[in-house]
């Protein structure tokens, strides 16, 4: 290509980015100096400079814009997903402010090791070429290992990252191996050029490659045949650390696998739509039996989510228009259901202690009206029930499954989805038919605040349905 | 108002009425209150439906009153309107409302407020499945009553509730999702959801076959039809009273809805290739359904079967395609609206007094309680279809029709009218003659003031309908046509056979004369 390389790069695209590693970087400074007893306001900083690198993503001009020899690219997609990751980032530092007092491991380093990963994340949402995608996944890996870890008195927490390490430093192997292949059978790191020589020279090396990149991002999307580390790490890491997991890496690694799918390989899209419908079909069946038998609610969470990602991957599948914008639909739901879900478990606790099963739900209409209101809520929406916003993201990656004619696709994953149906139900019933045993305590502002936000989004996405739908049209349109 | 007409009031009101009744609070002012500001909204509800009837014409076979809005895109939009065929429907909902919040006054003690609120918002959905002329608001509609009728049987129905709020949910759940797929296929072969424009649409004869199993799949289990009735019988006996009446009343004849909105006009070949398949299905239910009927133990559940019994009238009047069949169809749906939700409101006045259901736990009623004897023969005779009742009308125009479609099918369907007299008599007979032999009913009480008040307008209105079925039968006429009429057109070379159906598919019923 005939781009002119500039001695300095122009920055204007990766502003975000460069606030946020800025902000970051003084920050450190600041803990360094001041100890942790600054944490608060150490949060409210790196809260205040997500906000604004939010607020100067929506005001980038729209249309796609690259730098650094187009190895970074802002456009349409890889701002909603940016967003997407903002906010679950932003979220999981205000669920964690009053937790990790409470358990005693309020160190200033979790707001910067949440903010370094966010980074991270923001980086893979935007990278065109293979180096910046992976230094993308790195920035965000290294810091959620040790965040996982973050309880370190605790056996569980420990086991979590010590887990999610040992397989994560595997899939990045994995991830690095199918890149190598990848260059060496197609001569470019860059997407668009390999999407270029795919179609032409291809062949069975840039397969291979291909599936150990495809195994590399199943593993960051907790997706099967590699979600083994998720309901461990769910479980083990603290409760605010759980709920991030959940949410900001997914979208970026959801974002990632879009760009390396849609940009660097549609032309074989016959080549990996066979795996991506295998992977979803094993995610949303995973998900679907294996949360049946769980106690507890991280737990069942983390299979909730396993399942999740393979409704995601129906969209991907789909390797279309319309399966993007079905995919952002979806995950812009998913977070919203997700955070609205983790908040309302730390928001159980009573007489000190801290609750995670299913069990401790009994009766909490009667003693907590408006918490069981909420939960159950979200659980009709995950189960995909209308009018609630589950019901939307679901309705949209089924149809554009559809419209790519993977009629047994879409036939499974709504069989999954009403299977699935049985252990959300089964919550409801447990805080709405059985008899009460404890009253929850109060819970911090912050974490009420995500609640209602994310419930009010929840219940009331069908009249906000409309214009969603119109900025995930934009943003899949400006993939293809 | 805001570019709303009066349909989206009849949404709205009802979730006013909700809100007002979660605000009260929980103590006696505020169940009172709770109470009575349900049973305004309901009523109010209804009025401002009768003043949509008043604009509704008749005559005219289209949609009326229609209301358009954006919504998902351009594809998927917020219409509403009504016709000839849900009209009836509307006003039914609207009309059976008060008298389910009024049946609950006393038997629902605890946790009135979310009780009232949820039947509330159970109306607006109802009333949006009858009113949505666009198939991704009519499936929201469609799906959401789901949440409340769970929440319904599973908080204040019986012992079993739990079995029988999931197995409610989990199987008409599954019979939606297969409709969702067929919708996202009919949105992308149509490049819409807006169901005026999908009933000028042509779906390609191999495609509809699959719609049309979609679509069957989902209002079969709602209607529901032999053999996925199963969860009907067991969520009846759990719920309270008013979620039975809602139950038999309404939710069951969004299948029959269903069917006339979508399967017979957008798929009209399929409708037509299948129509022996329901003719087998529906005769089963009539029969089958008819002598299980027969050995209930559980009043509940032994009006939950012949409810199963007289839809499969329903759905065998649907299919026979022609005039007669789909009006008495309509009828039958609104005629066993009223009759069995009036069953079910006399299963709750002895329920209420005894606190069983048992048919053996009662005996020699009629010596104690003779008004409530009377009003439960009239209601009896109207499910066996007594001519002069609602429930003659119904059965004989789908009984009619199918003798013209054919002769086996009205056959074996008229015998089930026999089995319906036997186990409706024979209930009749065991709960209320007979000597008074129980000791606890000696003191049984006769109906008091608003039990009159809630049986008084059904019994009126089932002898009313019964001598001059033309209310609703002349509401219907013009849609109904226009139906057929349209099926017709589509299918030249078939039209001759749309009366004599034997000569497609398959000759289960062998040869018609």
């Amino acid at each position: 290509m005939n781009v002119a390389v500039s001695p300095i790069p122009a920055f204007g695209p990766a502003l975000p980015e460069i606030l946020l590693a800025a902000v970051t970087l003084v920050l450190v400074l600041v803990g360094a100096f001041k100890g942790d007893g600054y944490k608060r306001l150490i949060d409210w900083i790196a809260i205040g400079a997500m906000v604004v690198a939010g607020i100067m993503l929506l005001d980038q001009s729209p249309g796609r814009i690259s730098t650094f020899n187009d190895a970074f690219v802002v456009d349409g997609f890889a701002r909603v997903m940016k967003i997407l990751t903002l906010i679950g980032a932003i979220s999981a530092i205000l669920l964690s402010s009053r937790f990790l007092t409470e358990v005693k491991i309020a160190r200033f380093e979790y707001t910067l090791l949440v903010l370094l990963s966010t980074i991270g994340m923001m980086m893979m949402c935007s990278a065109n070429e293979m180096i910046s995608l992976y230094l993308g996944v790195e920035l965000m890996s290294l810091s959620l290992y040790v965040v996982a870890a973050f309880h370190r008195d605790d056996a569980k927490s420990s086991e979590a990252g010590l887990k999610y390490f040992v397989l994560g430093a595997l899939s990045s192997g994995m991830l690095l191996y199918g890149m190598s292949l990848v260059y060496g059978f197609t001569g470019s790191v860059t997407f668009p050029a390999i999407a270029k020589a795919v179609g032409v020279k291809g062949g069975a090396g840039v397969m291979f490659g291909l599936v150990f990149i495809l195994a590399g991002l199943a593993f960051k999307m907790s997706v099967v045949p590699f979600h083994m580390w998720t309901p461990d790490v769910y479980e083990g890491a603290p409760t605010p650390v759980a709920a991030f997991f959940a949410t900001a890496p997914k979208m970026a690694a959801v974002a990632m696998t879009v760009r390396v799918l849609v940009d660097g390989f549609l032309p074989v899209i016959k080549d990996w739509q066979p795996i991506i419908t295998f992977i979803a079909i094993a995610s949303m069946g995973l998900g679907a039996f294996a949360a049946i038998g769980q106690a507890n609610l991280k737990r069942l969470m983390a299979y909730s989510s396993i399942g999740n990602m393979g409704y995601a991957m129906v969209g991907m599948a789909a390797g279309s228009v319309a399966g993007v914008e079905g995919l952002v639909i979806f995950m812009t739901t998913y977070l919203a259901m997700t955070l609205g879900v983790f908040a309302v478990i730390l928001s159980m606790q009573a007489g000190g202690r801290r609750m995670e099963t299913i069990g401790d739900l009994a009766g909490l209409s009667r003693s907590n009206p408006g918490l069981a209101f909420v939960l159950a809520a979200l659980m009709f929406s995950l189960i995909g029930i209308p009018p609630l916003a589950g019901f939307f993201g679901k309705f949209y990656v089924f149809a554009a499954a559809v419209e790519a004619k993977l009629f047994v696709l879409a036939v499974i994953g709504i069989v999954a989805s009403v299977i699935s149906a049985f252990y959300y139900l089964r919550i409801v019933k447990v805080m709405y038919f059985d008899a009460p045993v404890v009253t929850m305590a109060p819970v911090a502002m912050e974490i009420k605040v995500v609640m209602w936000l994310s419930t009010s989004f929840v219940v009331l996405f069908a009249l906000v349905a409309g214009p969603i739908q119109k900025v995930a049209a934009v943003a899949a349109k400006s993939l293809f | 108002m805001f570019g709303f007409g009066i349909l989206s009031g009849l949404l709205v009101l009802p979730l006013l009425g909700a809100a007002f009744v979660l605000l009260q609070k929980d103590d006696d002012a505020g169940n009172r209150n709770a109470r009575w500001g349900a049973f305004w909204t309901t009523i109010i509800t209804f009025l401002l439906s009768l003043v949509a009837l008043a604009r509704f014409d008749s005559a005219k076979a289209g949609f009326q009153l229609i209301e358009r809005m954006p919504w998902l895109g351009e594809a998927i939009v917020y219409q509403l309107g009504v016709d000839g065929i849900a009209m009836p429907f509307v006003i039914l909902t609207t009309f059976l409302m008060p008298f389910c919040i009024a049946a609950s006054f006393y038997s629902i003690r605890t946790r009135a407020r979310e009780y009232y609120a949820l039947f509330l918002a159970l109306e607006t959905l109802m009333i949006g499945v009858f009113v949505s002329l666009d198939l991704v608001l009519f499936y929201v509609f469609f799906e959401a009553g789901l949440i409340p009728m769970f929440l319904i049987i599973g908080i204040w129905g019986g012992a079993r509730r739990i079995y029988a709020s999931f197995k409610f949910f989990l199987y008409t759940l599954l019979g939606s999702v297969l409709m969702l797929i067929a919708i996202m296929a009919m949105y992308w072969a149509a490049g819409t959801t807006d169901i005026v424009k999908l009933l000028a649409f042509k779906f390609p004869a191999g495609m509809q076959n699959w719609l049309w199993l979609a679509f069957f799949a989902s209002f079969a289990v709602k209607m529901p039809m032999w053999p996925v009735h199963t969860w009907l019988p067991d969520a009846h006996v759990e719920a309270p009273t008013a979620g039975s009446v809602i139950l038999a009343g309404i939710l069951l004849k969004m299948g029959g809805y269903g069917f006339l909105r979508f399967s017979l006009p957008m798929f009209p070949e399929a409708s037509v290739y299948f129509a022996n398949f329901v003719f087998t299905l529906s005769v089963i239910a009539i029969i089958y359904t008819s002598l299980v009927a027969m050995m209930q133990e559980d009043i509940k559940k032994l009006i939950a079967y012949s409810s199963v019994a007289h839809m499969g009238f329903v759905t065998m009047g649907i299919f026979t395609l022609n005039s007669q069949g789909v009006q008495g169809a309509v009828f039958q749906m609104v005629s066993h609206g009223l009759v069995s939700g009036a069953l079910f409101l006399c299963v709750g006045v002895v329920y209420d007094r005894m606190h069983t259901r048992m048919i053996s736990a009662y005996g020699g009623l009629v010596n104690r309680m003779p008004l409530y004897a009377m009003v439960f023969l009239l209601f009896t005779m109207a499910n066996v279809g007594l001519p002069g009742t609602s429930g003659f009308v119904g059965e004989f125009l789908t009984l009619l029709a199918s003798y013209k479609a054919n002769t086996w099918v009205a056959f074996f369907a008229t015998t089930g009218v026999i089995l319906s007299a036997a186990y409706a008599l024979w209930l009749f007979a065991r709960v209320v003659y007979g000597k008074t032999e129980k000791h606890a009913l000696e003191a049984i009480p006769d109906l008091d003031g608003r039990e009159i008040a809630i049986l008084a307008p059904l019994a009126v209105l089932v002898i009313y309908f019964g001598v001059q079925p033309n209310a609703i039968l002349s509401m219907s006429q013009a849609s109904v046509d226009a139906l057929l009429a349209a099926m017709k057109a589509v299918m030249p070379v078939k039209a001759a056979g749309l009366s004599g159906l034997s000569d497609l598919g398959l000759p289960i019923f062998g040869v018609t004369p």
